[in-house]
């Protein structure tokens, strides 16, 4: 069986034209599949994990090739959230056309990016995650406290009734029909999401294989030596933290249509945690491993919620509430992989060739020892 | 000969301690010029200052008349003064190739929106990277060793990556932090070949070094430092016989 599959993906490793166009089609068969078979809110589900996959791919920028640890990533989420409810809503009376609003709230998260960006230029390592994590939680408690003396975000009620895309006239809020079938919103934001995050995956291949991806790389490895290469390291870091914040502002807006309503709560530490440590299992600064692991963590919590109806089926009622037991699972699977796959599961060469050359020291000691007896 | 460099009265103090004090010093266009002292000298203090690690308590220093006291390294070094670190600083995690080419960062342009497209412009840039980071490559010796990790070169390997680095940066003055440090006799000689071969390409070198023949022998001037004042200063035969550099050295028995 395992040789079959193997064999399998030889083949097609062969042939990327033909695996090019089979993931294609699974691509885009999938919330169609999804729905006839395990529902709605699978496709839901789906939905929401292309959209943690532009977050982790935004954060990544910022960590994983600036090596930059920004705890408090999902400010930039709320922001572009906000935005678009800002201008899409009953909350001002206004309601611009998405195609507007969007880039526009990508834009206004990426001045954040700077903005907050700069105070932390001279922090490094720990100091630089404690305070971009107080930065991420200043954020979230202006939101919740700006309804008075002006009410600007509504504060803790959140944002209600924000406008569905609406594209050149086709309204993401209700039903379509396409060639007999009838396609629900979740399927039309499945593909919009799809189309939007093959485009920031794409922007992220390129920006990492560029002068910039190097420049990045040589600030995470040694800022001083960097500096001496003429790096301008304010420069490139704030690059860093507008590119991810954009990215961020990005999925932002597209969440507050797709939910049509958001409010602080959706934006707290935890979040950002989450989007942390999506870029730690997959295997930090690598795009695919960065979007397994994004896949991985929406996916798998959802999939846990089902051992509430197994317990009840099994044994007549529920002894561990699924979401404690999701905590502890996800708790267990962290300590797991930091024994077993430090470098992530999908590590990029970079994070690979790091901990292979702890291993490497360790074989020669082994290796000198072994020659020493004989 | 005209003035490259020009050193004049540099003083740095860390508190109390005074690590350079009023020294001046000028390297002219094209010489191979040495930085000689004891350990604790200032020797590398003053490499610092020049480079922008860190700022002059006093004193001004200036690159073909344009002061550069008091700019930040990044800058010094797209006005043409390029270094390489005492203790190795490359990086580790790169390959070779990967690690000239970013040297070639303050002379390329490529932005965002560039990297993003990916244009003609963009990507003949990129080529011409690549091209001449493996020319420099090959340059200093290490043909064939473009796609080894930097931390798996041997120590003079990663010595001559470094300077490799530093001339992709397109440096008029290029300052070499004891660069054969740690090296077997062999090394050095192909280092200091390398050293003579710059010298003839144009690239006016500053060397800080403990290895007082290499220096002599390789130099058209030397300074020497000692407790952050500059001692004496001249062609390498007069400083070797000066009296104070003999004491300085191996103490005022030796006299």
């Amino acid at each position: 069986m395992r040789t079959a599959l193997e064999l399998a993906l030889a083949r097609l490793r062969a042939r990327p034209r033909l695996a090019f166009a089979l993931l294609a089609i699974l691509l885009a068969l999938l919330p169609l599949l999804t729905g006839a078979t395990l529902g709605r809110a699978w496709v839901r589900v789906l939905d929401l994990s292309l959209l943690y996959v532009m977050l982790a791919t935004g954060l990544n920028i910022v960590v994983g090739y600036a090596g930059l640890l920004d705890l408090g990533y999902i400010a930039f989420y709320a922001l572009g959230a906000y935005f678009y409810a800002w201008l899409a809503s009953p909350h001002f009376g206004l309601h611009l056309p998405f195609w507007a609003i969007l880039p526009m709230g990508a834009a206004f998260a990426g001045l954040f990016g700077v903005v907050l960006g700069a105070p932390t230029l001279r922090l490094r390592g720990d100091y630089l995650a404690i305070v971009t994590l107080g930065f991420g939680e200043i954020i979230r408690i202006f939101l919740n406290n700006l309804n008075a003396p002006v009410n600007i975000t509504n504060g803790p009620q959140g944002i209600n009734m924000i406008d569905p895309v609406r594209l050149d006239g086709l309204s993401f809020g209700s039903p379509v029909q396409v060639l007999g079938l009838s396609l629900a919103p979740v399927h039309l934001y499945y593909y919009l999401f799809l189309v939007l995050t093959l485009l920031l995956i794409f922007i992220a291949y390129r920006l990492q294989d560029s002068r910039l991806g190097r420049a990045w790389a040589a600030l995470r490895e040694d800022e001083i030596a960097a500096a001496a290469m003429g790096i301008n390291a304010r420069n490139v870091k704030l690059l860093a933290f507008a590119m991810g914040a954009t990215f961020g502002g990005l999925a932002g807006g597209l969440f507050a249509a797709f939910q049509g309503f958001i409010s602080p709560d959706s934006f707290n530490l935890w979040e950002s945690i989450l989007v942390v440590c999506m870029i730690v299992l997959g295997g930090m600064g690598n795009i695919p491993g960065v979007i397994l692991g994004a896949l991985l963590l929406t996916l798998i919590p959802e999939a846990l919620r089902y051992l509430g109806d197994v317990q009840r089926a099994l044994l007549g009622h529920v002894f561990v509430d699924p979401s404690d037991l999701r905590m502890l699972l996800f708790g267990l699977a962290l300590v797991g992989m930091m024994l077993y796959r430090p470098a992530g599961l999908l590590p990029s060469r970079v994070r690979r060739r790091e901990f292979a050359a702890v291993d490497g020291v360790a074989e020669q000691e082994q290796a000198d020892l072994y020659d020493s007896r004989a | 000969m005209t003035e490259l460099l020009s050193v004049d009265a540099v003083s740095k103090r860390f508190g109390g301690l005074a690590a350079l004090d009023a020294v001046s010093l000028c390297v002219r266009v094209g010489e191979i010029y040495g930085l000689i002292g004891p350990n604790g000298a200032g020797k590398t203090t003053l490499f610092n200052c020049m480079t922008g690690l860190y700022s002059v308590s006093a004193g001004a220093i200036r690159l073909d008349g344009t002061a550069v006291h008091d700019r930040k390294p990044h800058e010094i070094v797209r006005l043409g003064f390029a270094r390489t670190f005492q203790n190795i600083r490359l990086f580790a995690n790169l390959t070779a190739l990967e690690n000239v080419m970013v040297g070639r960062h303050p002379r390329t342009h490529a932005g965002v929106i560039g990297a993003v497209l990916r244009g003609a412009g963009t990507r003949a840039e990129e080529t011409a990277i690549r091209a001449r980071s493996a020319e420099l490559l090959e340059y200093v010796g290490l043909k064939g060793k473009g796609r080894t990790l930097a931390s798996h070169l041997s120590y003079g390997d990663q010595r001559r990556l470094e300077i490799a680095r530093a001339l992709a940066t397109e440096p008029r003055l290029l300052a070499l932090d004891e660069p054969v440090a740690g090296m077997n006799p062999t090394e050095r000689q192909t280092m200091s070949d390398l050293f003579l071969r710059l010298c003839e390409g144009g690239l006016t070198l500053l060397l800080i070094e403990h290895d007082v023949k290499l220096v002599m022998g390789l130099t058209d001037r030397v300074a020497v430092l000692d407790y952050g004042r500059k001692i004496a200063e001249g062609r390498p035969d007069d400083v070797r016989r000066d009296p104070v550099v003999i004491e300085a050295y191996l103490g005022a028995a030796a006299k």
